[in-house]
């Protein structure tokens, strides 16, 4: 790009993913209101785009501009952390258009064959039908050529450069993550089997090495963004680490309540996943006390200048320590433990906590770094809110919010009616589709989709004007 | 040099990081080995030889399969051909499965990986749940083989016009859309007639798997929510 203040090519490649990213958030959101409208109005698209279809491209799109933005946003602080230039800069680059094109492929199958006979060839090249890991097989395989690119240059670049805290917990973990997604690769005709390795993908990723990373990206803002001092920032970062891996991994017990898997997972997995919390806790505190003490510090030389150098991006960093915590922690622990989890799990209640706690742990972050990127690519010192990220922000925010607190209200009229009344059958399960505070609840879980999706709208013009603007310091 | 405390010592902190994720993982994959040999398909002989196994073999199609509060548990269990003394499978009482009770274990399998096959290249998880897991846009299906809706006293079978639970599962599988259960309803996939008996085998062995009492209570209340 012409006008890009970016010298470095792992930067440059870090926008592209972005970009990428951006797009797909886009797409995850469109699918979802087709989605949410199949709920209000559900002859919508009937026999043509399914609900089925349409919320697998709406959790598909989610995991994967997640990917993107974490590629891109490992790619971005890369050169910051390690002090060089990413090596292999070429092949990640290539990889990054077989992933696009490969995704590409895959989204379109989706869409226009969708289902295909019940044989092999429908599971390596239409779909698996398997929730969140979807991709066909030769995709699978493609998705892991692609990540051990990416690892193999994270690592060859972190051995050759300068080892930060940071980087040496990203290589830990992107290694993880990498491996973790073989687990989800093969057949079986036993479906607790089956259940038992998906969640090594699914809970290991999002509940594991996600938050890992995201502790990561977390202490390299903090860094960048209002020069919070390297070891304190670490030495929190080890902590969280610790923390996170030592409730997560075991805290993968608490899907292993009803799969068909033995009882001692009732006891494993309500002790760990009730500390799964906790981290969350650290990592909130962990952010805004940084930013007092180093703001604190600022006030005591009797200046009254803010210390954060990009406002749109600290606040996206700011509303990831609450979401997460709020999103994955509360509402997350209000339905973990098994006595509790028996009437909630499979309902509307953990639709709830999955839109507030991967949009608050996770989407919240990787925009924030998208706005990173747009402050380095266009060399601001100090960039500033405009109005259109004001409205991104506070439509995102209180349309995903407003989503969140609709789909717990139905989620009780599903748990109570549905599971606890009428012992989940196929008639309890209408009794309660059908109850007033579903139905309304479904009409504003729709009204706050279409809200999030015009304050997406904003957000996309801000990322790509937001450089332009004349207020910022540069 | 000024005496620092162990608390603000990063190194401290990174092998503590260190040492609490590889102390889970090992646990983590110590519990994998024991969970992986208690959730292993069973077989025939199994069934035969009244070894109840936490995922029976694919040939339960050929038993009658009931959904038991367990005293012992204290929760409702899958009981295959009929209970015994102790509350548990009996594996005595047989029931047709497409007219036949005698599936061997190979066409049973067979059967059976068709069905978990079909219930994956449709896309079923992405509007049903199967244990639990999947989407909240129609019912469970966890349990549906059991389901009052598919028995006797059920809707299904007469709207499909058919004289056994299996077939109108299968039939409605093949139409769906032209048996309007509920506003929401069910899209044609182009299931098969071959590929509908598979994925009621599949339905049928999965309500045989153990669960651990979920869903309570299923089927067990009639007309609570307008009842007394």
């Amino acid at each position: 790009m012409a006008n890009s203040y970016l010298k470095s090519e792992s930067k440059k490649l870090a926008t592209w993913y972005f970009t990428v990213a951006a797009t797909l958030f886009g797409a995850q959101l469109l699918f979802g209101l087709v989605a949410a409208i199949q709920y209000v109005m559900p002859g919508f698209l009937f026999e043509i785009l399914d609900f089925s279809v349409a919320r697998m491209l709406h959790i598909n799109a989610l995991v994967v501009w997640m990917v993107f933005a974490m590629f891109g946003s490992v790619y971005w602080l890369l050169p910051d952390e390690t002090g060089i230039e990413t090596v292999g800069i070429g092949m990640g680059k290539l990889l990054f258009w077989v992933f696009t094109a490969a995704v590409t492929v895959v989204v379109l199958v989706y869409l226009f064959i969708q289902v295909g006979p019940a044989d092999e060839t429908s599971i390596w090249f239409i779909h698996e039908g398997r929730e969140y890991i979807e991709a066909p097989r030769w995709a699978d395989l493609g998705i892991t050529v692609v990540a051990l690119g990416f690892v193999a240059n994270l690592f060859m670049t972190g051995m050759k450069g300068n080892r930060s805290g940071i980087v040496t917990v990203l290589m830990a973990d992107m290694i993880a993550f990498a491996g973790l997604y073989l687990t989800g690769m093969f057949y079986t005709d036993n479906i607790s089997v089956d259940q038992f390795w998906w969640w090594w993908v699914i809970h290991l990723w999002v509940e594991a090495t996600w938050e890992v990373f995201v502790g990561a990206i977390a202490a390299y803002g903090l860094i960048t963004m209002i020069g919070a001092h390297r070891k304190v920032v670490e030495m929190w970062l080890w902590i969280e680490v610790s923390m996170l891996f030592g409730s997560g991994i075991l805290g993968l017990g608490h899907h292993y309540f009803w799969i068909g898997t033995p009882e001692y997972w009732w006891e494993i997995g309500a002790l760990f996943s009730a500390l799964e919390p906790l981290p969350l806790v650290a990592m909130f505190i962990h952010v805004l006390y940084d930013w007092g003490k180093m703001q604190g510090e600022e006030d005591a030389k009797g200046q009254e200048i803010s210390v954060i150098t990009n406002k749109p991006a600290f606040t996206w960093f700011v509303l990831n320590a609450f979401g997460n915590f709020l999103g994955a922690g509360i509402w997350g622990f209000f339905h973990t433990l098994p006595q509790v989890n028996l009437y909630t799990h499979g309902t509307q209640f953990t639709s709830a906590h999955g839109h507030l706690a991967f949009f608050g742990a996770y989407a919240t972050i990787l925009v924030g770094m998208m706005y990173l990127a747009v402050q380095g690519k266009n060399g601001i010192k100090v960039l500033n809110n405009t109005k259109s990220t004001v409205w991104a922000t506070s439509m995102i925010v209180g349309g995903v919010v407003g989503m969140t607190v609709a789909l717990t209200i139905a989620g009780y009229s599903d748990v109570i009616i549905s599971r606890a009344q009428m012992g989940a059958t196929w008639a309890g399960y209408f009794d309660a589709q059908g109850t007033t505070w579903l139905v309304q609840g479904m009409v504003w879980r729709l009204l706050m989709g279409v809200v999030t999706f015009v304050g997406f709208l904003f957000l996309a013009k801000d990322l790509l004007s937001i450089g332009k603007a004349t207020h910022h310091v540069r | 040099m000024a005496k620092r405390s162990v608390w603000s010592d990063n190194r401290f902190w990174q092998r503590t990081a260190a040492w609490i994720t590889g102390f889970a993982s090992v646990l983590l994959i110590w519990l994998t080995f024991d969970t992986s040999a208690q959730i292993s398909m069973g077989t025939d002989a199994d069934i035969q030889n009244g070894v109840t196994k936490r995922v029976p073999g694919p040939t339960v199609i050929n038993y009658k399969i009931t959904y038991e509060m367990n005293k012992k548990r204290q929760h409702e269990i899958p009981v295959i051909g009929g209970m015994n003394a102790e509350g548990t499978s009996a594996f005595q009482e047989k029931e047709k499965f497409f007219g036949r009770d005698d599936w061997s274990e190979q066409e049973a399998g067979e059967l059976l990986h068709l069905g978990k096959l079909a219930s994956q290249t449709k896309n079923c998880m992405n509007c049903h749940t199967l244990l639990g897991n999947g989407a909240y846009y129609a019912p469970d299906l966890t349990k549906a083989w059991l389901d009052p809706a598919w028995g006797p006293e059920g809707s299904m079978m007469g709207m499909t016009s058919k004289e056994t639970k299996e077939e109108a599962m299968a039939e409605f599988l093949q139409n769906p859309s032209q048996y309007p259960t509920h506003a929401r309803m069910m899209p044609n996939l182009g299931i098969t007639a071959e590929e509908a008996k598979g994925l009621v085998a599949f339905l049928k062995h999965m309500a045989t798997i153990d669960t651990n009492g979920f869903p309570r209570n299923f089927g067990k209340i009639q007309g609570a929510v307008n009842g007394k």
